[in-house]
């Protein structure tokens, strides 16, 4: 590969968005992860929330940058064409502990500059939200709390970094950062080396792993990457504290249930900072669930530290910020969607019943800039698969169109990577 | 945007729309459509490869497909219009019209006298009874399966264990032998079976394959690929007796732990 100005490791929600950032710069980034597709690890498992920042630690980075963050959001989300909602949140109190613990909470969220909270009592609590339990004391109000689809987010940053020039090395992982004089050299990975000017590294939950590759690792990260899974004892947990805040809530609702991994860092704490010793290198390092949040000002505050190391941030003149989503079939009026199969009969072929997702839709998601290749890829893109049946009616659908689209055999179609494919291979032939 | 008007709608061509529409034309309905979201009428059946349909009605063993085409030979001659590869997407109860979608005709709006909503089942997912565990690749409703299985010809193992001793989950216990797959255990956690005792003893019993009443599956293992599963005993009360608990290697867990009734509409 040839000289690179800055090798990204890392293509979760910061890898992504840090790419994005600098794609509107001449320069030359590439995003390298070893998984299929884009934000693989601890974005997949993301709730969601793009948070105020109201209970974070005042005066940390993690408080600066999730404060600063929020309100970028409603442009974001209007230029990559993503679902965003400013639903508001109510932290409730519902024992006497927890209504105790109010107004330290509030001052906090004052401390974060989060000055837009108000305090609720019981009543005005349940006038907000009616299936709140009939314990609860009071609350705090936190209107700007908001909700993103947070696959959407991280797959739409990675293709308007794709689309202004960023490239992305998938299914490719990083086995060493070679050191010269104290400056960061190349990358090496399984597919080959990548000279490089500097190297970012935001791998998430494997940031120690890339951090000792430059003997720059004063942390640990927990918790175990390989065994995690959802416990008969946590869904109970899980079950039980839904209750006491919603006791409408049945267990006989709920469609489906995973668990994930947020990378904790030891020493805690965001730490965003080129190294002193290793010129080139900058670590991502601490960042956790609220990365998420925070994706859209670190990507801002990273493209600063790399300008302050001497790199030339000089602005593109045809950047493009906007990024078409996927179609929404789901929310085309009759007229729409009768002219939109018209146009392309594939729409007019229903693959999920429970999402309402046509296969000119999976088409698209199979053929943008960033591809979508395996099962998973296409739900948390569309959300075939997420419904009711998960995956019951459309799954056997999608391997088909996936293994057609992408022109290899239906038994090489993975759920989310190699190793988990679907399928065995052909039935016996009549031996 | 397609429109047209029918006296009877009927949604859904497996057997119990199928059956619907010949009667409802037979007792002089003019004017009766028949809308599948498949390529072809018949439903469920069109998987269901196995025979032993058709004691009752016809008083011989037919497969599920020849079952079907007992009902769908009678759909032209008796003049029942039919809509393949059409998914209805909405009813409009104040109108009387359903809206739906086709590769060909577009969005299709169609006006009814009364409408049959024949859509048939969804099966009962692990999500639906929460098994713990890893998600790995390699975890199918018995159905899936055996849409893989006999419609698009690929298998989707090797080592099975099959949780619910339900009918479709049996027949494809037999089925995945046929295929040269081992079919490590039937696990159920009611103290009886749950589908035919003809299945049982043409399906299980015939193979060899262990049935375990009272138990359930605890646990599934697997990063990429279902590694193992953990099956228990349960008491009465269905909850897992400690102690009782043993691992079995394989590499597909098949679900068959019933089935919904259809009513996304």
């Amino acid at each position: 590969m040839s000289m690179m100005d800055v090798v990204i490791i890392g293509a979760g929600a910061v890898g992504s968005a840090i790419a994005r950032e600098l794609s509107r710069y001449e320069l030359k980034v590439v995003v390298v992860d070893k998984n299929e597709d884009v934000g693989g690890d601890a974005s997949k498992s993301n709730s969601g929330i793009v948070h105020t920042g109201y209970d974070a630690t005042p005066g940390t980075l993690e408080s600066r940058l999730v404060v600063a963050a929020n309100p970028m959001f409603d442009k974001l989300a209007k230029e990559l064409d993503i679902p965003f909602k400013r639903c508001g949140a109510i932290l409730t109190a519902v024992t006497q502990e927890e209504y105790e613990l109010l107004p330290e909470l509030f001052r906090k969220s004052h401390k974060n500059g989060v000055y837009d909270v108000e305090m609720l009592t019981a009543e005005q609590a349940r006038n907000l939200e009616p299936n709140i339990s009939p314990e609860v004391k009071g609350g705090i109000y936190i209107p700007r709390e908001s909700i993103v689809d947070p696959f959407a987010l991280v797959v739409a940053y990675a293709e308007n970094a794709a689309m202004n020039g960023v490239q992305f090395k998938l299914s490719t992982k990083v086995i060493d950062i070679q050191v010269e004089d104290g400056k960061v050299t190349k990358v090496v990975t399984d597919k080959g080396e990548i000279p490089t000017r500097f190297v970012i590294n935001a791998a998430g939950l494997y940031t120690d792993d890339i951090a000792k590759m430059v003997g720059q690792c004063d942390f640990t990260v927990h918790p175990d990457k390989e065994d995690y899974a959802v416990t008969s004892e946590g869904l109970e947990e899980i079950i039980e504290s839904v209750r006491r805040l919603l006791p409408a809530a049945s267990p006989k609702d709920t469609i489906t249930q995973y668990s994930g991994l947020r990378p904790v860092k030891t020493p805690e704490g965001y730490k965003i900072e080129a190294s002193k010793e290793v010129k080139g290198y900058v670590g991502v390092t601490g960042v956790r669930s609220t990365g998420v949040t925070a994706s859209v000002s670190i990507a801002a505050y990273v493209a600063d530290i790399l300008a302050d190391e001497g790199l030339d941030l000089k602005p593109k003149t045809n950047f493009e910020p906007y990024r078409t989503g996927f179609t929404k079939f789901n929310e085309l009026s009759w007229k729409e969607k009768d002219e939109l199969i018209k146009r392309n009969p594939l729409y007019g072929h229903v693959i999920c019943r429970c999402e309402t997702v046509t296969e000119g839709q999976i088409v698209e998601a199979i053929h943008r800039p960033i591809q979508a290749k395996s099962l998973d890829a296409i739900k948390r893109r569309l959300w075939a698969g997420t419904g009711r049946c998960q995956g019951g009616f459309c799954s056997p659908r999608i391997v088909e169109i996936l293994a057609r689209e992408l022109n290899v055999p239906a038994e090489t179609i993975t759920k989310h990577r190699k190793g988990s494919e679907i399928l065995t291979g052909p039935n016996r032939l009549g031996d | 945007m397609f429109e047209t008007n029918y006296d009877v709608v009927i949604i859904g061509a497996g057997p119990a729309g199928l059956a619907a529409a010949i009667e409802t034309k037979k007792v002089g309905t003019q004017k009766v459509l028949l809308v599948e979201r498949d390529h072809t009428l018949g439903g469920i059946l069109q998987q269901c490869i196995h025979p032993g349909f058709g004691l009752h009605l016809f008083d011989e063993e037919l497969t599920g497909p020849e079952y079907a085409y007992r009902f769908i030979e009678q759909i032209k001659p008796l003049g029942i219009d039919v809509l393949l590869n059409t998914m209805v997407l909405d009813i409009d109860r104040d109108d009387n019209r359903i809206y739906a979608v086709n590769r060909d005709k577009g969005v299709c709006n169609i006006g009814y006298k009364s409408l049959v909503l024949a859509m048939g089942c969804r099966e009962r997912t692990r999500g639906a009874i929460a098994i713990p565990g890893t998600r790995p690749a390699g975890i199918f409703t018995a159905g899936t399966a055996q849409r893989y299985i006999n419609m698009q010809g690929y298998m989707v193992g090797k080592e099975f264990v099959i949780l619910g001793s339900g009918d479709i989950g049996m027949i494809m216990a037999r089925r995945l032998t046929l295929e040269g797959a081992k079919v490590k255990a039937v696990v159920e956690i009611m103290p009886y079976l749950a589908g035919l005792t003809r299945n049982k003893v043409q399906c299980l019993d015939d193979f060899d394959i262990p049935l375990y009443l009272r138990h359930t599956i605890i646990d599934i293992k697997g990063k990429d690929r279902v590694e193992k599963v953990t099956v228990s005993k349960v008491d009465d009360n269905f909850n897992p007796i400690k102690g009782t608990e043993w691992d079995i290697d394989c590499d597909t867990v098949l679900l068959s732990v019933g089935l919904i009734p259809e009513n996304e509409l």
